[in-house]
């Protein structure tokens, strides 16, 4: 839907998946879709965009698959700030290996498929993406379609690397933290007789991420570090931080390579009609010479 | 040979010493070790002159050429007589055992040595009389004095500022010595240090004081060294620079690294060279221009290159064994994918971290069978610098014509050691890109990335390319893609990527996948790859010359095999001897699975150091003689 509303065609998409349940989603969707390996989703998504940085790409993941086995390239990606979109389903399992528990599943935790309570920590995704240099980071909710799609655009649009965190229930595996838990179905307010959901959204609190001069780059990645702290009894959905000043990858090249964007690695011609190649080593072949 | 501890110049002088050679028109081959550390252990280089080309080692030196006290006692024995050794006078004085960085291994080494000699040389200037027995000439030549002459004459007041040019001083001593023209040497002192006019006049002055005194006081030395003036163009090269030559020719604009022992100096040559012309009436465009990436790991690296492989980009990346261990998996991804991505694999010292600045040649098998399941994958191996040119350009070609990943094995000796060689010719590579699409072929049609055809290929649409779509997966799949676990399709679809490597095998020429040098009807049959190349030619050229013919049989391109070729070949030769730089002889074991030829010889060396003709030639003479035992280690080298 995010894809449609940006009016973005699908051969100009490609959608990089890495292996769990999430995996399979670029077999549903109608752009070119590259399911990789098991936390290197973005490695690949990063080549496609080095190469053709015409082209629009998303890397879509599992918690298990982004944050565990794929953490140093999570970490490594937002150092490079390439202009892209990385959305990671949060589900707290490995849903596709029968349920074992995942990097942001919290201590103590016992979900039905572990046979003892999880005796790992989680780790902080948002906190992390912060440490890492990501310059757009949100989380939102699986079942709340709008905000979801609304977030998902605001990534693609983002001059920079963008992260989502997907809150993502997993009905068959984890039965703690589940769609009525999100909900909040299990705390009633007195005064209204209803649900008191977990998740609240940030810009209706008040809450503003984005960075408009340099000097407030630091503030606004303490307030959003701190937001991120936030967990259990309220949860923060929306945009923690953006800062679009940050020199993107292609840019970063582009200071030396100046004809980077203008004719990419996959646009250029290599050779002529016959085949010969049309790259000429001649300097360099010169500053080896010896003789002659 | 010259030698010093790490961080004092050894490098610079090496490239000094080989460059001013060449100048002249001389021939130069010339090897480097170093160890696994940046500063204050031994290295040395070993350059070889000749006025003919010259591609192996060998054992003797005819000129040992020491920095320091250490570089005397470690190559002493390697000295033959009528020689040279040139060291400092300051060195004469000091006791061999004091010396601290000795390692374990070597003092027992040297102890057994001294024993058999029956000699106790407390000093080093006792071990230099002891060679001196055998002819060896001594240059003692006091570098300090000379250093103080020289920071009088430059008004420098820090000595210590001074020593970083014991090298040149050493270089200086060396070519006074040898009687050769010193324009050629200054010539190659301003090209090495470039943009520092400082540091070129202080080491012009520390090249002529040297020098003169060289000249003054040494005047008996047997080898003299004439320049041979030529017209031929000539370049001198590292295999590394090869490398990288071949790949910027043959239109790679990707390259991704991580740092790795000696794979390293491969991108960092072309992040230099990241942007140049391209032949404009072939084209509108401007410039043309390859990224170079560093990656946080080599999983990154190879994946990424496969990313940028996708897009209808020529893509690689380099590494060597601990790196190409982690590649494993995206290896098998990209055959999974018949993603066109070419890995340069630098072979070292092995296993594990194993011998990071040494020789190796023992990933023969890993390359082979690299990563679970069966898929195809092309091999190369270069014998020498100027085959890495040659071999780094086409394996895109293959890469591309039968769409599955390119493993060009690259032995260090080739890497790090350069070669002087007539002018490349950028003419004779060539570019086919296999069956790639456009847009236009695919529009209004529903696009099957791997759609069934009679030799295994699909036509390739880059993606991105606009009207139309793809998918790919690690999971096995059906035409178009998807995943698909039907026994049908997956069948046909191990069976269509497994054929691509039959078509290749059909396809590819036998001239292209081995060299054969000699008569076919000798008494005797070399078999082997990558960089034992030089030494066998050699040892067999010396032997062909003493009446013993012997045809040599080098394979370039191990896999696919040319096994019909390989047996008929195997089948007539009367002694069948495989040479290879590893343990267990991979590629005779791959070509006993393959023609049910088995080797009646072999000649093997894993001890880190490349081999040197004289022992292959030692080896060789004992087979054809009937006294070799059914193996032989090869052992030289320091």
């Amino acid at each position: 839907m995010a894809l449609v509303d940006l009016q973005l065609p699908g051969s100009k998409v490609v959608i990089f998946s890495g292996i769990g349940c999430s995996g399979k989603l670029p077999h549903f969707v109608n752009a070119y879709g590259i399911h990789t390996l098991h936390g290197r989703t973005l490695p690949f998504a990063i080549g496609t965009k080095l190469a053709n940085p015409e082209l629009e790409v998303i890397a879509v993941g599992g918690d298990g698959d982004g944050l565990g086995i794929g953490v140093g390239h999570f970490v490594n990606t937002g150092r490079r700030n390439v202009d892209m979109t990385y959305l990671i389903h949060d589900n707290g399992v490995y849903g596709l290996t029968k349920g074992q528990a995942s990097p942001t599943l919290r201590l103590g935790l016992r979900t039905k498929s572990l046979p003892r309570p999880n005796i790992n920590e989680g780790v902080n995704p948002i906190a992390l993406a912060l440490a890492a240099g990501y310059t757009f980071i949100a989380r939102s909710y699986a079942y709340d379609v709008r905000h979801l799609k609304e977030a998902i655009k605001r990534a693609i649009q983002h001059r920079g690397m963008s992260l989502v965190i997907i809150q993502q229930p997993c009905p068959t595996y984890n039965n703690i933290n589940t769609k009525e838990w999100y909900g909040g179905e299990d705390r009633i307010d007195p005064a209204t007789g209803k649900p008191s959901p977990r998740l609240y959204k940030l810009e209706e609190a008040g809450y503003d991420g984005i960075v408009r001069k340099p000097e407030e780059a630091s503030s606004k990645a303490i307030a959003a570090l701190t937001k991120a702290q936030e967990w259990g009894e309220k949860i923060p959905i929306g945009i923690f931080y953006q800062n679009e000043l940050v020199s993107t990858y292609q840019e970063r090249i582009s200071q030396q390579i100046p004809t980077y964007i203008e004719n990419p690695p996959a646009k250029q011609v290599i050779c002529d009609a016959k085949g010969n190649p049309i790259t000429s080593i001649a300097k360099m072949l010169e500053e080896l010479k010896v003789t002659g | 040979m010259a030698g010093g501890a790490q961080g004092s110049g050894v490098d610079s002088a090496a490239n000094i010493f080989a460059r001013a050679c060449c100048y002249g028109g001389l021939h130069v081959y010339g090897k480097r070790e170093y160890h696994s550390n940046i500063k204050g252990l031994h290295s040395y280089f070993h350059v070889r002159v000749s006025s003919k080309e010259v591609g192996a080692d060998v054992d003797r030196v005819d000129l040992l050429c020491a920095f320091d006290a250490e570089s005397v006692v470690r190559h002493i024995w390697e000295a033959t007589p009528g020689g040279g050794i040139i060291c400092d006078t300051e060195v004469l004085g000091v006791k061999i055992f004091d010396i601290p960085t000795w390692p374990g291994p070597f003092v027992e080494e040297f102890t057994k040595t001294l024993d058999e000699k029956s000699i106790r040389p407390e000093t080093v200037g006792d071990l230099l009389n002891e060679v001196k027995k055998n002819n060896v000439r001594i240059y003692a030549v006091p570098y300090m004095t000379l250093l103080r002459e020289i920071a009088e004459e430059i008004g420098e007041e820090k000595l210590s500022k001074l020593t970083r040019m014991i090298n040149v001083l050493a270089l200086g001593a060396s070519f006074g010595l040898v009687d050769y023209d010193k324009k050629y040497v200054e010539k190659a002192i301003r090209m090495i240090f470039g943009e520092k006019p400082k540091i070129i006049s202080m080491n012009m002055l520390a090249l002529s004081k040297a020098y003169d005194y060289a000249q003054r006081k040494f005047g008996d030395f047997g080898f003299k060294l004439k320049p041979v003036p030529t017209d031929e163009e000539r370049i001198f090269l590292t295999g590394v620079e090869a490398v990288a030559l071949g790949k910027l020719a043959a239109g790679c604009r990707v390259q991704t690294y991580y740092p790795i022992t000696p794979a390293a100096d491969e991108s960092e040559y072309l992040e230099e060279n990241e942007l140049f012309e391209i032949e404009q009436s072939a084209v509108k465009q401007a410039g043309g221009h390859i990224v170079v990436m560093q990656t946080e790991d080599e999983i990154a690296a190879v994946n990424i290159a496969s990313g940028a492989a996708l897009t209808g980009t020529r893509a690689s990346t380099s590494t060597s064994g601990p790196g190409f261990s982690l590649m494993v998996e995206g290896l098998g991804w990209a055959g999974n994918n018949e993603v066109p991505v070419v890995v340069s694999y630098y072979q070292r010292g092995a296993p594990s971290t194993g011998l990071p600045t040494r020789h190796g040649q023992s990933d023969l098998r890993f390359a082979l069978h690299a990563s679970h399941g069966e898929f195809p994958r092309i091999i190369l191996c270069s014998g020498d610098i100027e085959e890495c040119f040659y071999d780094a350009a086409q394996a895109f070609n293959y890469a591309e014509r039968y769409q599955t990943p390119v493993v060009h094995l690259i032995d260090k000796a080739l890497a790090n050691s350069n070669k002087s060689y007539r002018m490349f010719n950028p003419g004779l590579v060539k570019i086919e890109r296999g069956q790639l699409l456009t847009g236009a072929d695919v529009k209004d049609k529903e696009y099957k990335r791997f759609e069934f055809t009679e030799s295994g290929v699909s036509p390739r649409l880059p993606i991105g390319t606009p009207g139309a779509i793809f998918w790919n997966t690690g999971d096995e799949h059906d035409e178009f893609g998807h995943i698909a676990e039907e026994p049908m399709t997956r069948t046909r679809m191990v069976e269509k990527r497994m054929i691509k490597l039959e078509t290749a095998n059909k396809e590819i020429p036998v001239q292209e996948r081995v060299n054969f040098f000699g008569d076919a009807d000798s008494s005797a049959t070399i078999v082997s790859w990558g960089s034992p190349k030089g030494a066998v030619l050699e040892a067999t050229e010396r032997l062909r010359q003493e009446g013993y013919e012997m045809s040599f049989l080098q394979v370039r391109v191990p896999h696919p095999l040319p096994k019909e070729y390989i047996a008929e070949v195997l089948g007539k030769a009367k002694k069948k001897i495989a040479v290879e730089g590893n343990y267990s002889a991979q590629l005779a074991g791959i070509i006993r699975e393959e023609t049910g030829i088995v080797m009646d010889y072999f000649v093997l060396k894993w001890n880190g150091r490349p081999m040197s003709s004289d022992e292959v030639y030692d080896a060789l003479k004992l087979i054809v003689q009937e006294k070799a035992p059914k193996r032989q280690v090869l052992t030289h080298g320091t």
